[in-house]
């Protein structure tokens, strides 16, 4: 894969909070566009590191990553909001704002665009669409399940369109059913062109999946032949 | 870089997103104020007293200035006369004065004419009574033309007083002068108020500006995460700032107007004791729109302050 085809690229980077014991060492791996992995790993092997990393929540101590053919060591300060904008981030818990509807906190990465009003409404309608929410608009947070929180926080990630989805646990609180869902959500979005990370430990959940998996342990990334082979499944979804 | 569809869709131009995001900024504050009206009712009452003290002190010297522009402009002498001076000489002085450059106005006084005013002023009837003569003596107040230099007044009443027939003189400027730099004193001092005023304002507005943002820590923590610019994240509270500055402005006009209205009716009996009678107004519309100006200014100033130092401190992840 040359630089140019890749959406993210790690080159030996290695990360430790403080003077902690290293949370990734050495790690190198790429992630081609319009490509969705997963990475997995027990808790505590550094998966949400390694995602903080590319979202610019951390920086590594040693080594070089790039994301969409820019050099993250370079964006700093005011170009960190704007690069951040490029990203779709979705978390184990989805932070939605409790004191605005399902609509506004969707509608949030459009205001920060400067949107127009009209604009605003398509698209968070479509969003919605997307996740199955549409007759939710109106509510609040606090009345919505889990499962339902966890795709409003799904449709404010892809409401803009980034060109990149990042995902930290996102089925870490839902029951099963709900969280195969979520991931056939992911892969909706994959196959119009979003290029898609997912960190998770739930394996049996990615296992029929036709995505390549890289595992963390201990800090060391390792590939696993994915099983069965991407290329035969990736049709049959 | 590859021009791709998600600049097409970027939306409006600059100039008009700008006015948009300001309009939203707009909206969003006012509707969090209409929201919880009590606590930016607070918080603007104590701007508001702050901003009323100094307010209507200036209101209070200008009224106490204008009082003394108001005063008869002339300058006025009182040349006291020997008792060996006759009336009749003094009468003579009297209009010999009158033709003099720079003087606008003569009047002569006799010993008698002083007595009876005296006696009709001063209640002292009884006291009068007991004495064989009349200790008053006859005076010539000369009124010298405003117009004229000070210095050639004061040439003036200095040749007037080393008149053979005057046995003193005294200058009503005197205590005049003496009042204009008490207040210009007082002017000063207000101003010290007024700064040390501004200041306590804008900690008030800091520190609220520092509640609400405490309280939106969430928001503004997602809102970084999806990658809102600072300026984005800093105009509500910039917009917060600037409604409590001019509520308050708002509250202290209506407190010195309130105090004005208390203060009217005696002040202006007291007024009216002074011959010529003194022009009292409440707040003058110039001071008005400083109050309004300096509410809103030290409102986006104190919000300003706490906003870069503390949206800072609030990092995702």
């Amino acid at each position: 894969m040359s630089a140019a085809d890749a959406m993210i690229v790690f080159e030996h980077v290695h990360h430790r909070y403080g003077e902690g014991p290293e949370v990734l060492s050495d790690t190198s791996f790429a992630l081609a566009r319009g490509e969705m992995a997963f990475i997995t790993g027990a808790s505590g092997a550094g998966k949400s590191t390694l995602l903080n990393l590319i979202a610019l929540l951390a920086r590594p101590s040693r080594g070089r990553i790039r994301v969409d053919g820019r050099e993250l060591a370079e964006i700093r300060g005011r170009r960190i909001a704007a690069y951040r904008r490029c990203i779709g981030m979705i978390f184990q818990n989805p932070s939605l704002l409790a004191d605005r509807t399902v609509f506004d906190n969707v509608a949030l990465p459009l205001l920060i665009r400067g949107l127009s009003g009209a604009d605003i409404g398509r698209r968070v309608r479509a969003a919605l669409d997307a996740v199955g929410l549409l007759h939710k608009e109106k509510a609040y947070p606090a009345t919505l399940s889990g499962g339902e929180q966890q795709r409003v926080g799904i449709a404010r990630a892809v409401v803009a369109k980034p060109p990149l989805l990042l995902a930290d646990e996102p089925t870490g609180n839902l029951d099963p059913d709900m969280a195969r869902e979520v991931m056939r959500l992911f892969l909706r979005f994959n196959q119009v062109g979003v290029s898609v990370l997912v960190a998770t430990h739930a394996l049996g959940l990615i296992r029929d999946l036709p995505c390549r998996v890289l595992r963390l342990s201990g800090g060391v990334l390792s590939e696993q032949a994915p099983d069965p082979a991407p290329e035969r499944t990736f049709d049959t979804v | 870089m590859t021009p791709s569809k998600r600049v097409t869709d970027a939306g409006p131009g600059w100039a008009e997103r700008l006015a948009q995001d300001h309009a939203r900024a707009i909206r969003t504050t006012l509707g969090a104020v209409a929201r919880r009206p009590f606590g930016t009712l607070l918080t603007a009452f104590v701007i508001g007293i702050t901003l009323a003290l100094p307010a209507g002190l200036h209101t209070l010297l200008a009224n106490l200035g204008g009082g003394i522009g108001g005063l008869p402009q002339t300058l006025r002498a009182s040349l006291f006369l020997k008792d060996t001076v006759s009336p009749e000489r003094g009468l003579t002085l009297t209009r010999e004065i009158a033709r003099r450059p720079d003087v606008s106005g003569t009047a002569y006084i006799s010993r008698e004419q002083a007595l009876a005013e005296f006696r009709r002023y001063s209640g002292l009837a009884e006291a009068l009574d007991l004495l064989k003569d009349n200790p008053l003596p006859a005076s010539i107040v000369v009124d010298a033309d405003a117009r004229a230099p000070r210095a050639r007044i004061e040439a003036l009443f200095k040749q007037l007083a080393a008149l053979p027939e005057v046995e003193e003189a005294r200058y009503d400027e005197q205590w005049l002068t003496r009042l204009q730099a008490i207040v210009s004193l007082i002017q000063r001092l207000v101003l010290l108020t007024a700064a040390a005023l501004a200041v306590t304002v804008l900690v008030v507005i800091g520190n609220t500006v520092r509640l609400d943002i405490e309280n939106r820590r969430e928001e503004i923590r997602v809102l970084k995460l999806i990658g809102a610019g600072a300026g984005y994240i800093r105009r509500p509270f910039l917009y917060s700032g600037l409604w409590y500055g001019l509520a308050g402005a708002f509250l202290a006009c209506l407190l010195v107007e309130g105090g004005w209205l208390a203060l009217r009716a005696p002040a202006q009996r007291l007024a009216a004791l002074y011959e010529g009678g003194l022009a009292l107004h409440g707040l003058s519309f110039e001071v008005a729109m400083a109050v309004f100006g300096t509410g809103a200014a030290l409102g986006w100033l104190g919000a300003f302050w706490s906003v870069t130092r503390d949206l800072r401190r609030i990092e995702p992840g």
